[in-house]
Formats: C-alpha cells, sequence, structure tokens
C-alpha cells in the first residue's frame, strides 16, 4: 500500500496478512472473526506493543474496533476506515452490502469512485488469480454470518477510550457514511471525516488527501 | 439395474432469459403463477405415479429459490408418494444437510416416510450446487466435512434406541438426542451421497453407501467410480457390488429418431435454462481456489463450452441417452461398459415443457422395450470380465467436464 510507505517514513509501519489472505493458508481451527481476534490478541502481546496507533480497513475496521473494545492499553489511538462490524438498522435493513451476492460489475461499482481503480481480474496471471480466489474464501469465511458485523460489538464500543478518527470515502456505496455515522455515534471519543471522490479505499483512490488526515490525527 | 424416475419439476414458463440476471437465486417470484403451479405440482405426482406403476423406482430432489426445480422440501412430496404409490423405492437425492441447520428433523422427515411408506425410503444426502449457497445462507467453506458431521449423527439417531444421546460436534449440537418414529427398515434405510470428485467419491466408498455420479459423462466417469471401487477394496477387502453405484442422465425414447430427437431437445431445457449469475455460481468457500480462479477467469480460448445445449454434444459426452428404444440400450450399454458397471441408473425423463403423454409415452417405451435389457445386461456382470473390456477400451480423450457435473445436483 503506497500508503503504508509513506507512514513509514515516519513511524514504524507493522503490516499483517490475516491467515488465508495472500496466498497463506487457514488454519484447521479457525471458523470466524472470533478467531482473528484472538490471534491479533497474541500478535500484539508477542511484540509487546505499547503506545501504538491501531489501524483498520473494511473488515480490518471491525477487527481494530474489536480488538480495541477489549483492551485499549497497549495503543494511543485508533483509526476505522470505511468500517464494517456493526448492525445499526433492523433485520430488513441491508446496512452492509452483500458483496457476495452481486455480479463483479456491480461489485465494482459500489466499491470504488472511479473503477479503473479496481483490480480487474482479466489482468491478473493464474497465480494472482488463485490468491484473488483465495483471499474470497478467507474474507467469506471471517464475514458470513451474522454478515459482516456482530451483534454485541454495538454494547461494547463504548469501552474503547482513546482518540479515534473514522476516515469515509463519500462515495462509498459498500458501508455508506450514513453507517460510518452510526459507528462514530457509538464511540465518545471519536470523531469522522469524509473523503470527496473516493469509495471503500479511500487510502487507494485519495492517497494524498487520506495520508493527510491520517498524520494530522496522528500527531 | 433398477432405474429411477424423475424429474426436477420445473416450472419452465418464464419470461425472455436476457430480461433477467440468473434463473437461480434472484428471479423475481412475481413470474411464478400458483394457478400454473398447482396443475404442475398436480401433473408432476401423477407422473411419479404412474413411474411406479409401470415398475421403475422413484427419485426426488430439491433445490431453491429457483424455477428450474419448484419443489424447495422433497420430502413433503416424498411423503405424499408414499400413500399414492405402492411399490416403488423412494429415493431421495437429497437432502442438502450441509445447508440445513437441524440434521435431527432430517432424520426425524425420513424415519417418517420410511414407516409410513412400509420400508420404501432410499435416504440420500447432498452437499448441494453451489447457487443454494445463497439461498441457505450457509457458509459452504469445509461443506464435506460438514456433509459427514451431520451424516454421523443423522445415522446414530436412526440406529440408537436406548433413549437420548449427546452429540457436540463442530458445527451440530443436540445433546438430547431420541428421535420418534425411529426408521422401518433396520437398521436404517439405504443411504445414498453424490460425488463431484475422486476424493468425495472414496469416503463414499468407505461407508458403503450407494455413490450417485450426475452428469459426469464419459470425460470423468471412469474417475470417479474408479476411485469408488478403489476406496471399497482398499476398506473393505472386496469389490464394490454393482449396486453400490448410481449415475444419473437424460433418457429419452421415441418411436422413432425423430420423435426420440423432439423429446430430446425439449428435455435439454434443464440445460439450456440454466442462466446463472457468477456471483451464484461461485461463491466463496464452496470450490476450491484452483476452480474458483477457473470460474473468475472464465473459459480459456478454445476450450469447450461446458453447457453446450446441442443434442449431438450432449448425447456424445455420455450425459444424454436418446433415440429408438435399439438405440437408446446401445447407448446405454456403451457407457455402462465404459464406466466400469453400475446398479442404478437416475432417469431424468421429464424436463422444460415436456408434456404429461410425452413422458408417459418415453417411459411407457423404456420400461417395456428397454428395461428388460438393461436388467438383462446388469445380470451378467462379472468383475474380471468387466475389467477386461475396460482395458480394451481406452479412455475417452478428456476435456474436463468437472464443472458441469459440479453445476447440478451434487
Amino acid at each position: 500500500m503506497p500508503f503504508a510507505d509513506r507512514l513509514a517514513e515516519r513511524y514504524e509501519v507493522i503490516q499483517p496478512v490475516h491467515p488465508g489472505f495472500a496466498g497463506t493458508p487457514i488454519p484447521e481451527h479457525f471458523d470466524n472473526i472470533q478467531d482473528l481476534i484472538f490471534l491479533y490478541l497474541d500478535l500484539i502481546d508477542e511484540l509487546n506493543l505499547e503506545n501504538t496507533i491501531l489501524a483498520g480497513f473494511s473488515m480490518g475496521g471491525w477487527l481494530a474496533a474489536e480488538i480495541a473494545a477489549i483492551n485499549t492499553k497497549r495503543f494511543s489511538k485508533l483509526v476505522l476506515v470505511d468500517s464494517v462490524g456493526i448492525k445499526p438498522g433492523g433485520p430488513f435493513d441491508r446496512d452492509i452490502a452483500d458483496v457476495f451476492a452481486i455480479s463483479p460489475n456491480e461489485h465494482t461499482r459500489i466499491s470504488w469512485h472511479d473503477s479503473s481503480k479496481a483490480p480487474d481480474p482479466r489482468n491478473m496471471n493464474d497465480e494472482e488469480l488463485q490468491i484473488f480466489a483465495s483471499d474470497r474464501i478467507a474474507h467469506g469465511l471471517y464475514t458470513w454470518e451474522p454478515y459482516m458485523h456482530n451483534p454485541k460489538l454495538q454494547y461494547r464500543l463504548h469501552r474503547i477510550d482513546i482518540p479515534t478518527l473514522l476516515i469515509w470515502g463519500e462515495g462509498d456505496q459498500v458501508v455508506k457514511p450514513s453507517y460510518g455515522e452510526a459507528f462514530r455515534d457509538l464511540i465518545s471519543s471519536s470523531r469522522m471525516v469524509v473523503i470527496p471522490d473516493a469509495g471503500h479505499s479511500p487510502h487507494v483512490e485519495q492517497p494524498e488527501a487520506f495520508i493527510n488526515h491520517f498524520l494530522e490525527f496522528a500527531f | 439395474m433398477k432405474t429411477w424416475f424423475f424429474t426436477e419439476d420445473a416450472y419452465p414458463n418464464l419470461p425472455d432469459d436476457e430480461s433477467y440476471e440468473s434463473i437461480r437465486v434472484n428471479l423475481p417470484n412475481k413470474h411464478f403463477d400458483p394457478v400454473l403451479g398447482a396443475d404442475l405440482f398436480n401433473m408432476y405426482l401423477d407422473i411419479w405415479a404412474a413411474a411406479d406403476e409401470m415398475g421403475l423406482e422413484i427419485m426426488l430432489n430439491e433445490h431453491h429459490q429457483t424455477p428450474t426445480c419448484v419443489l424447495p422440501a422433497a420430502p413433503i412430496a416424498l411423503g405424499v408418494l408414499a400413500r399414492e404409490t405402492k411399490e416403488a423405492r423412494l429415493l431421495i437425492l437429497g437432502n442438502p444437510i450441509v445447508n440445513r441447520k437441524q440434521p435431527i428433523r432430517v432424520a426425524e422427515e425420513m424415519a417418517y416416510i420410511d414407516v409410513l411408506s412400509r420400508g420404501r425410503l432410499e435416504c440420500g444426502f447432498v452437499r448441494g450446487v453451489p447457487y443454494e449457497i445463497a439461498p441457505a445462507n450457509a457458509y459452504p467453506y469445509r461443506g464435506s466435512e460438514k456433509l459427514w458431521e451431520a451424516h454421523d449423527l443423522i445415522m446414530k439417531a436412526w440406529t440408537h434406541h436406548e433413549g437420548p444421546f449427546n452429540f457436540e460436534g463442530r458445527w451440530f449440537h443436540a445433546r438430547q438426542v431420541n428421535i420418534w418414529p425411529r426408521p422401518y427398515q433396520q437398521p436404517h434405510p439405504p443411504v445414498w451421497v453424490t460425488m463431484g470428485s475422486a476424493g468425495s467419491a472414496a469416503q463414499v466408498a468407505q461407508r458403503k453407501h450407494v455413490g450417485a455420479v450426475f452428469l459426469a459423462g464419459y470425460p470423468n466417469i471412469r474417475r470417479l467410480f474408479d476411485s469408488y471401487r478403489n476406496g471399497y477394496f482398499q476398506t473393505h477387502g472386496e469389490e464394490a457390488p454393482l449396486d453400490r453405484l448410481a449415475y444419473a442422465a437424460i433418457v429419452h425414447v421415441g418411436k422413432n429418431e425423430k420423435e426420440a430427437e423432439k423429446g430430446a431437445e425439449k428435455l435439454l431445457w434443464y440445460i439450456r435454462s440454466n442462466k446463472v449469475a457468477p456471483q451464484f455460481n461461485n461463491p466463496p468457500g464452496y470450490h476450491p481456489p484452483e476452480v474458483a480462479a477457473n470460474l473468475i477467469r472464465g473459459p480459456r480460448p478454445g476450450e469447450p463450452n461446458r453447457r453446450d445445449p446441442r443434442l449431438e454434444t450432449q448425447l456424445s459426452r455420455g450425459n444424454v441417452f436418446s433415440g429408438t428404444p435399439d438405440q437408446v440400450f446401445q447407448q446405454l450399454k456403451h457407457f455402462w461398459e465404459y464406466s466400469g458397471g453400475f446398479g442404478h441408473l437416475l432417469l431424468m425423463g421429464q424436463a422444460g415443457f415436456m408434456t404429461y403423454d410425452e413422458t408417459m409415452s418415453s417411459m411407457d417405451l423404456f420400461a417395456k422395450e428397454v428395461y428388460p435389457r438393461l436388467k438383462e445386461l446388469t445380470a451378467t456382470y462379472d468383475p474380471d470380465a468387466m475389467k477386461e473390456l475396460r482395458s480394451a477400451s481406452p479412455d475417452v480423450e478428456g476435456i474436463d467436464m468437472s464443472l458441469l457435473g459440479s453445476e447440478f445436483i451434487r
């Protein structure tokens, strides 16, 4: 991620890969996001992190919010980017687009302000395509049911007591800015910024604006 | 050879397929007219009842959220047929136990049908096709493990008679299992499981269940049946009996070639109409990564169209058998010998717009002129002679049809 390179000019950046992504195996006992949360609790202890900014994107934002809701003592700040994880609406509301039940074109349309920035399987070689397919499997494993959220999380987010920034792409239609506002309202120490001309991945579509918001908050 | 008549209970009166994205999962049910549906449901039950009278066995299956099969709860129709038929064995192939959240309920439904029919139930378990995932909302990853866990629970529910037992598995939990009724057949009804890969075939063989293969055709049948036979031999130290293997195909018998061709074309609606959106055909976790990647990429240049609906293609692949009684017998004999033999033919004899009369005409010709010869053929089965026959016939040059098979019943 280019923005991570920018951050690395000032910070030590730890960019872990969730098991199952980028060609890594899914551990035999893994069933859902709980397994990922506890893996990261182990990792954070192992690295003995202190005074660290915790940041997550989309599903990773959900993960970061869960970790911070358990305990914030190792972290100084929290950044959630177009995060999933909560269910603000009722049973009939589709709060989070069902990305597994829409066509690839529709998926691109709702995820990107500029669809030419979307990864395109037609340009991938066999190995890249297999990783793309494996990533979807892991993504499904962690998010399938309850879909992309933990019904309990909204009752736990009040425990987050560190400064928190929510960064949202204005054109995100996977989780709209109004979803981000609902998330923000559950964390009292938070504020939210919306980046124009960006969808679900503002760090990719508007890296300059993104890095500026991030650094301003981090200092 | 036992022959099992089946139809998927289609609702074929649909708008132009250019007007919708997918026949599976998201086609609005405003296109279903319940009055016409009532006619169709009764016609399908009549056809099955007629199959019983013709000396054929009966097979049902179920799908969800699709007009290709408007029977979303096969046990209900099977319950009707348990009363309306007298002789036929009643095969459900099958219960989608990976997607159904209550295996105990499946055990109960099956036990009821077995008792009601006085022991005529044959109970299939299936993983289900990929486009069943969205309707079931069931994550398909580790589907095979889930299938066997649910299977183990159902088998024990059927065979344990001394009060409640405990089951706390990875996916299914039931702490006081004690079903009423228990099955009529002892120790339990015959069990069938569909096989889509060499690995799944070996697992079915280890349990001595009937292994069923759908539309694998010449390109895949040897690999699947051989895996079953090898798995059976390795586990049990003896050759797999012929009645442990089943093959499902589309069959139409006509008085003459022209009539047969017309009927077969009608049945090919089943393949022609199966327009499935990629998101439902390739849900994450259903296919292994290499297969999922192939589906995302689409066919490579020059790759054959797996769902080529032309009759000549499907005939040559061994997915369709159609012609005069002589021709159908010869086609089936050739495939049977090529495959190494099987004891059950699952005969899809109605699909799409095929009428009751057209279906009856073909079934009657099959029952009178083809079936007796098939029974004679299988009565001569000798594993050693079959091996010789097989080694004299080389493998059909392989187009990979595995995905076609996997898209159907599983």
